[in-house]
Order: structure tokens, then sequence, then C-alpha cells
């Protein structure tokens, strides 16, 4: 029967303290020193290097964020810029090019003009001297006509 | 056990029984110490291959001790504090570790196939002996930790928010090792027990769920004892205001 083993038994039993106790105490202590030297130190190493390791990258590049964030905003800024002086650029051509256009048209009707009024003063000359011509010719001819009637008689 | 018709080998309920190993006038369990040594040395293998070859990127068994390593840190430091938990992480950890090899080997090792002349071999916190050794490290650990933190103010503690508490106080360093030895030991025998008992009257399924109930309670103790050992140092190196 088990429950004879339980108590008070001088051999055996669930409550039989001995040198198990001292000694299993001693073996507990030899394995927190082995631990300690196989485990928990090297271990512990490992894993704190990382944590610093990580630690010290993530605040690098934290600052080359940073960084970045900052040349962007000059970049930006430096965009702008170039896009305002470009528009300006853009505008000046325009303003020159319609001056040009605009001149380059008063020079041409000036030209046009001038040529027309010439043709015509021109055309005006001979006309007149056209019906000079006539009306001399016209003379001529009444002249020859009237001393031809005259000399009929 | 003659009352049954049949007897399977195994299914034989064995209590209190011991194999005496004489060692000039002392005797010991021998079968606590066959099986704490095999446990032992698979935990110290487990931990050699893990740290042969560490490296920054955690590969293989090297993962499972730095969780392990992990594990055990955020329970030291949750209970012992920031400032004094490098110390005594070690003692912790080595308590928790031995308990729960100890605990989970006793239940997944078939150890009923090797006979032994006089007792069986089982988990070593099922001997009350084992137990006890560790409740009184650990009453030693916080006792030390306490002195050598504070000197001689760490009596402060026993009178700490009136005077009334001091027999309180000091029954309750004898109660701390009384329940922690009593309720691993109890915990551990009494799972190895029901399983002993159910394996016996019903040999087939019927115990497999209380297996799995077994190594969750394993576990569990396992973390009681450390949690408790760290909170009662955490408790010693406490400074009062």
């Amino acid at each position: 029967m088990p429950t004879l083993f339980l108590f008070g038994a001088s051999e055996g039993g669930l409550f039989d303290f001995d040198a198990t106790l001292p000694l299993m105490a001693v073996q507990v202590v030899l394995l927190t020193f082995i631990l300690n030297a196989l485990f928990f130190k090297p271990v512990g190493r490992v894993v704190e290097e990382r944590e610093d390791y990580v630690n010290t990258s993530r605040s690098e590049a934290k600052k080359k964020i940073a960084e970045v964030e900052l040349l962007e905003a000059e970049l930006k800024d430096q965009l702008k810029e170039a896009r305002l002086a470009a528009q300006k650029v853009i505008l000046e051509a325009e303003v020159d090019s319609d001056n040009l256009y605009k001149e380059a048209l008063a020079l041409a009707n000036a030209d046009a003009n001038a040529s027309r009024e010439k043709a015509r003063r021109e055309i005006d000359s001979q006309r007149n001297d056209a019906l000079n011509q006539l009306k001399s010719e016209a003379d001529n001819l009444g002249n020859l006509i009237v001393e031809r009637l005259l000399a009929k008689k | 056990m003659g009352f049954l018709p049949f007897v399977l080998p195994f299914a034989e309920l064995e209590v209190g029984q011991q194999l005496y190993w004489q060692i000039g006038n002392f005797r010991i369990h021998g079968q606590v110490f066959m099986t704490s040594w095999l446990l032992i040395g698979a935990l110290l293998a487990l931990v050699v291959i893990g740290t042969k070859k560490m490296e920054r990127d955690p590969r293989g068994v090297q993962n499972l001790l730095e969780f392990l390593w992990d594990y055990i840190r955020d329970l030291a430091r949750t209970q012992i504090g920031e400032k004094v938990y490098r110390d005594w992480m070690p003692f912790i950890g080595t308590l928790f570790l031995f308990i729960f090899v100890s605990n989970w080997g006793g239940a997944l090792v078939p150890w009923k196939l090797i006979k032994l002349p006089s007792g069986e071999l089982g988990a070593p916190t099922a001997d009350i002996n084992t137990t006890v050794a560790l409740a009184l490290l650990v009453s030693l650990s916080y006792f030390y930790a306490g002195l050598s933190n504070k000197g001689l103010r760490y009596f402060e503690y026993y009178v700490h928010p009136t005077p009334i508490m001091l027999p309180f106080k000091i029954v309750e360093d004898f109660t701390k090792p009384l329940s922690l030895s009593f309720r691993l030991f109890g915990n551990i025998l009494a799972d190895e027990l029901v399983v002993a008992v159910l394996v016996f009257l019903v040999p087939l399924v019927l115990p497999v769920p209380v297996m799995f109930l077994g190594l969750f309670t394993s576990a569990i103790q396992a973390l009681i004892f450390a949690t408790l050992a760290a909170y009662y140092i955490g408790e010693a190196v406490e400074e009062h205001h």
C-alpha cells in the first residue's frame, strides 16, 4: 500500500530527507555558475551588441533622413527659383519677339506705303504725259484737218 | 494490486520508494541524481550547441537561446528592478531552466522503460529534497541580496510600514521556502500520480489529455517558482522611502 510509505517510515517515503538535499543544492549552484559562463554571459553579450548595433543604426538612419529632408527642401527651393527665372526669361522673350514683330510689321507697312505712293505718282505722271501727248496729237490732227479743208477751197 | 486479473508491466504505482546510494555515512536518492544529470546534460548540450557559433543574425538554436535569455531577462527585470537584476539573472534563469527541464523531462521521457532495483526514474522535482534545496537557495539568495545591497538597513524591511508587521514578516521568512518547495513538489508529484493512476485504470487514450495538462502545469510551475524567487529578491533589495 502506497500510504505506508508517505509518513514516518524510516526507509523511503515521500518526505525522506537525506544528503540528496545539500548535494542537490550544491549541484544547482554549480549549474548556475556553469550556465552563467556558457549561456547567460555569451548570449547576453550577443543580444546587447545587437541592441547597440540596432540603436546606432537607427539613430544614423534618422540623421540621414534629416539630411535628406534638408537637401530635398534645398533642391525644392532651387527648383522653384529656376522655374521663376525660366518664366521670366520666357516672358522677356515673348515681349522681345512681340516688339520685333511689331517693328518688322511697321517697317514693311512703311515700305509698302512708300512703293505704292511711288507707283501712283508714276502712274499719274505717265497718265499726264499720255494725256498731254494725246492732246497735242489731237491738236495736230485738228490743225491738219483745218489746213486741208482750207487748202481745198 | 493483485485484485485485477491482469496487470500491465508499466502500470504499477510506486510512491515513496527510493534507490539509495551510499556515500560514506550519507545516503542519497540515486534516481533523482540520475535523471537530473541526464537532463542537465541535455540542457548543457543545447546551450553548447546554440552558443558555439553565435552571429548577429541568429540562426537555429541560437534563436531559441536568445528567446530564453530575453524571457528570463524580462522576468528578472520586472521582478527585481532595473538596478540589480543583472546580478541575479543567472540564478533566476538557472532556477527556471532547471525546474522546467526537470518537469518536462519527467513528463516527456519514458523513464518507466528503464527498470531500477528499487524506486523509479521521474522528474527530479517530484522529490522533496530537490524542491527544498531550491527553496532554501532562494531564501539564502534573498537574504544575501538584501544584506549586500542595503547592509543592516535590510532589517528595516521587517518593520517597514509599522513595527506591528515584525512577527508576520518573520513568519514569512519561514513560509516562503515552505510554500515554494511544497507547491512545486506537490504539483509535479500530483501530476505524476494522476497520470500513473489513470494509466493504471484506463491504459488507453484517457491519460493523454491529462498528460498535456501535466505539461502545462509543469511549465507554469517553473515560471511560478522563478517569478516568486525573483520577486522575493526584488522585495529584499527594494528601497523604502
